[in-house]
């Protein structure tokens, strides 16, 4: 007997569904496994990684906190990757959306500039994530430059840059020589959705987010275009579309909206500028697009379930003693096995019986 | 005659390879059924069927390529397993490929080389790689490189090296292809030869012409089925389409009076440098086309038909405006989407990848070529309903068999994706229609449709330019036709004016090019 892939003839709905499904199975078996070798009893772990969080408010308000940002930065790499562009480097778009929406919150500090200052930091944060995204953009359309790189590389670049400011320029002078900026005033700061609570304005723009990736893609002829160059470049070309333009053009949409997540973290929960404003958030929004099955709808679900695994995390840390960096195994492991399961919407196995006729012929 | 007497030496009853009930199954489709096949030494045996009857399922299985299902392959009358093609070549049998299996930057002696299982020194196989060219009139220079070669010259490489291992039976698909009239008669001067040697062939053709001329025995395929062995010579080519499509063909009729009006389409002096290393340059391409006008492009395929259209279509935009006129505007230098707005409109080669996103939907694919013109799109949103009309609308004008409403343009067969294809561009009554090789692994009933459509559009008034490989389809539908030859285009003739043989020449590189005529001689 003998296992083969094969091609399917027609892609699999069904499998097209659940394969993220399949992969999170995966992912929590490969988990027990991995509980069990540490030592800890898989069950009650995965019961403090996955049902706990959900069982009081503030975790689940935390949950859609950090959900906010892996889902706004998710759906502006779903862009890219559909037009096979792969921007890789959302974490510095991030991070340089955060650092320019500082600056006027910075500047403003202790003056008494009206409500117009957090629109115009949100502003500049967008602006600055698409510029910043836009140079490997650039590079790529010019000179041919891999784009996976040059992105990647630009996130080491807005990470010192962050460090540097805090760290110099605009270090708070009462704040005992810690890297961080003052806290934001009011005015440069996200309101709170319930009085006291985490829950921030953020989490209502990143819905709003996902509702216009779904009609920019389902419903429009720039995300036709989108999805065209992509899936089949020959004939997009054909079709008239440009695709070095649809590069640009999606890179500065998934720049602006990484840029924009970074200074919402940082006027909304963070509250001020600091190093390690991220967990990492625009790596994991690349499992969270792909987990989501690069749809809009899908990454928001994707985007609320690598949120639990976040606070999932923490809290076996604090429970079980199990090391936060588990999180970052499973994330990488549940890619994994998204990324695997994804070719069974185009094959699938089947077992093949070697011909006993080969015995009896005759050589 | 030599023929007879070793003819003589062979048992007649014992055929050189037999197929017993060869069946081959994918899932719940019976690619082949139960085909039982006898080919006899010295015998040229033709394998005939449209696109999907199951001939490359049929020959992959007795070259080793795939495993049969069920039955058996008898060789000598012994059965045999064939775990792969050196198994295949090892016995005895030989095929040659209609696509080419060669590295451009690579010499022929090293092509040849690379294709030999043999442990035989480069120099002793090189010494009788070309013994053997000329021992069979197929003339080759080992050290040449191939990207040099003309593609009759690439066919010469994949029969010298299968004649190399000395094949008693040589499997051939659809060897004449690419080949120009006259290449293809010097082909069946060594196929003669090899049959008088007692070698047997089987011969993949859907030229019923040829078929009749050369071979002795054909045997016909239907979907996965054996129709028919016939002797050919007895046929007429109509009964012998008759049997491989299963009823009778639509005659394509032209309109009793056309009327030619004022030119729609104007290339002047049009030069192109090519994309890609190995392309063809396009130099200094003129023609006119007029409306209610069919002009016709020959060519062996390579000779820049695909440089032209990328150039015609804006694909690759020309630099002057003025080389490319579409209905009165210069239009060299504007993309693809303004030239569809002037009313042009294109069909490619490639349906899969090209003229259709594979794994999209024909709705989406009818939005693909459809947003530049009419309602689809309304400030910037998709009009799904308009689409969708489109896609029913082509379905039902073109007859295009698919199993839902809206499936993925994959799911399609050949014909009826073509058949989608061109009616998703005549039913937007385009001024201008440039397509190329419009029926190219296409079904004869769906050949006859797409054909039929062009010389109704033209009738209506519509300039259509037609680029292919098949002179029996220009003869049949083209008012004019050029030949392209390594980026030039011959001066358009009346199809009524010219002969297969004139074109053969001029698709042979005579009289394109200056008057020097040696040229033909490198053929």
């Amino acid at each position: 007997m003998r296992l083969v892939l094969e091609k399917r003839a027609e892609r699999s709905t069904i499998i097209a569904l659940i394969s993220p499904l399949i992969a999170i199975g995966l992912t929590i078996v490969t988990l027990c496994i991995l509980f069990a070798i540490l030592g800890k009893n898989p069950i009650s772990a995965l019961a403090v990684y996955f049902i706990d969080p959900l069982t009081d408010g503030y975790s689940l308000q935390e949950i859609a906190v950090k959900a906010t940002p892996l889902v706004m930065i998710a759906i502006g790499l779903s862009l890219c990757y559909l037009a096979n562009a792969w921007n890789i480097g959302a974490e510095g778009q991030f991070l340089i959306g955060a650092v320019a929406g500082s600056w006027l919150a910075v500047k403003t500090q202790g003056t008494d500039a009206g409500h117009w200052v957090l629109p115009a930091m949100l502003a500049l944060g967008a602006i600055a994530g698409a510029l910043y995204a836009l140079i490997p953009a650039i590079c790529k359309v010019r000179f041919g430059a891999s784009e996976i790189l040059t992105s990647l590389m630009l996130v080491y670049v807005a990470d010192l840059l962050l460090d540097y400011l805090v760290r110099g320029p605009w270090r708070d002078p009462q704040g005992f020589n810690f890297p961080t900026t003052a806290e934001f005033d009011p005015v440069a700061t996200v309101p709170t959705l319930i009085e006291g609570g985490r829950l921030h304005l953020g989490s209502i723009v990143a819905l709003l987010v996902v509702a216009a990736g779904a009609v920019l893609l389902g419903r429009t002829i720039k995300g036709f275009e989108i999805r065209v160059v992509g899936a089949a470049p020959r004939a997009a070309r054909f079709g008239g579309f440009n695709a070095n333009q649809l590069v640009l053009l999606t890179f500065a949409i998934s720049g602006a909206l990484a840029g924009l997540a970074g200074i919402i973290e940082v006027a909304g929960p963070v509250g001020h500028l600091q190093p390690g404003i991220s967990p990492g958030y625009g790596f994991t929004a690349i499992i969270v697009a792909f987990l989501g099955r690069l749809n809009p709808i899908g990454i928001l679900i994707a985007g609320l379930f690598l949120a639990l695994t976040f606070i999932g995390g923490e809290q076996a840390q604090i429970a079980m003693k199990i090391p936060l960096d588990v999180t970052k195994v499973f994330q990488g492991i549940l890619l994994f096995y998204v990324l695997a399961c994804d070719s069974l919407i185009l094959y699938r196995f089947r077992l093949i019986s070697t011909s006993p006729k080969v015995q009896s012929g005759a050589r | 005659m030599l023929a007879t007497t070793s003819a003589a030496q062979h048992t007649d009853a014992t055929p050189l390879l037999q197929t017993i009930g060869l069946t081959k199954r994918y899932g719940s489709f019976l690619a082949n059924d139960k085909i039982d096949l006898d080919i006899r030494p010295q015998e040229i045996h033709a394998l005939l069927g449209e696109n999907g009857a199951g001939k490359s399922t049929l020959v992959k299985m007795i070259y080793g390529l795939i495993q049969p299902s069920e039955g058996d392959i008898r060789w000598q009358g012994r059965t045999i397993v064939l775990s792969g093609p050196s198994d295949a070549r090892a016995h005895g049998i030989g095929m040659v490929f209609q696509h080419f299996s060669l590295f451009d930057n690579l010499t022929v002696a090293e092509n040849v080389a690379l294709g030999l299982d043999g442990k035989e020194p480069f120099k002793d196989m090189s010494a009788r790689l070309e013994q053997v060219s000329r021992t069979y009139g197929l003339p080759l220079d080992p050290r040449r490189e191939v990207w040099q070669l003309s593609v009759g010259e690439r066919q010469r490489i994949e029969i010298v090296r299968a004649l190399m291992q000395n094949p008693q039976f040589l499997i051939l698909d659809e060897p004449t292809a690419v080949l120009t009239p006259q290449e293809a008669d010097q082909l069946f001067v060594v196929l003669d030869r090899l049959r008088a040697e007692g070698r047997a062939i089987l011969y993949i053709s859907h030229k019923l012409e040829e078929v009749k001329r050369l071979c002795d025995t054909a045997t016909i395929l239907r979907g996965g089925r054996k129709v028919e062995t016939c002797n050919p010579k007895a046929e007429t080519a109509a009964s012998l389409a008759r049997m491989m499509v299963g009823g009778e063909i639509m005659e394509v009729k032209a309109a009793a009076s056309r009327q030619i009006t004022l030119p729609r389409l104007l290339v002047n002096d049009l030069s192109l440098a090519p994309d890609d290393p190995h392309g063809v340059r396009l130099e200094h391409i003129s023609f006119e086309l007029r409306g209610g006008e069919i002009l016709g492009i020959a060519g062996v395929a390579g000779n820049g038909q695909d440089e032209l259209f990328a150039a015609l279509s804006g694909e690759r935009p020309a630099k002057d405006p003025g080389t490319i006129v579409i209905d009165g505007q210069a239009a060299g230098h504007l993309s693809i989407t303004r030239r569809r707005k002037l009313g042009a409109a294109f069909i490619p080669e490639e349906r899969l990848g090209h003229g259709t996103a594979p794994r999209m939907r024909l709705s989406e694919n009818a939005l693909l070529t459809g947003h530049a013109i009419g309602n689809m799109v309304l400030h910037g949103f998709v009009n799904t309903a308009a689409t969708l009309k489109t896609v029913d609308r082509t379905t039902e004008t073109f007859d295009v068999r698919k199993a839902k409403r809206d499936p993925e343009a994959a799911s399609l067969s050949g014909g009826n994706l073509q058949k989608f294809i061109v009616g998703r561009e005549i039913l937007r009554d385009p001024v201008v229609l440039v397509v190329n090789q419009p029926t190219w692994g296409v079904d004869a009933g769906a050949a006859a449709v797409i054909r039929q459509a062009l010389l109704d559009l033209a009738a209506r008034g519509a300039a259509v330019l037609v680029t292919s490989q098949d002179l029996d389809e220009l003869a049949e539908i083209a008012d004019r036709i050029a030949v392209m030859f390594h980026g030039r285009l011959s001066a358009p003739v009346p199809t009524a004016e010219t002969s297969r043989e004139r074109l053969g020449l001029l698709m042979g590189g005579s009289s394109i090019e200056a008057p020097e005529a040696p040229h033909a001689a490198r053929a």
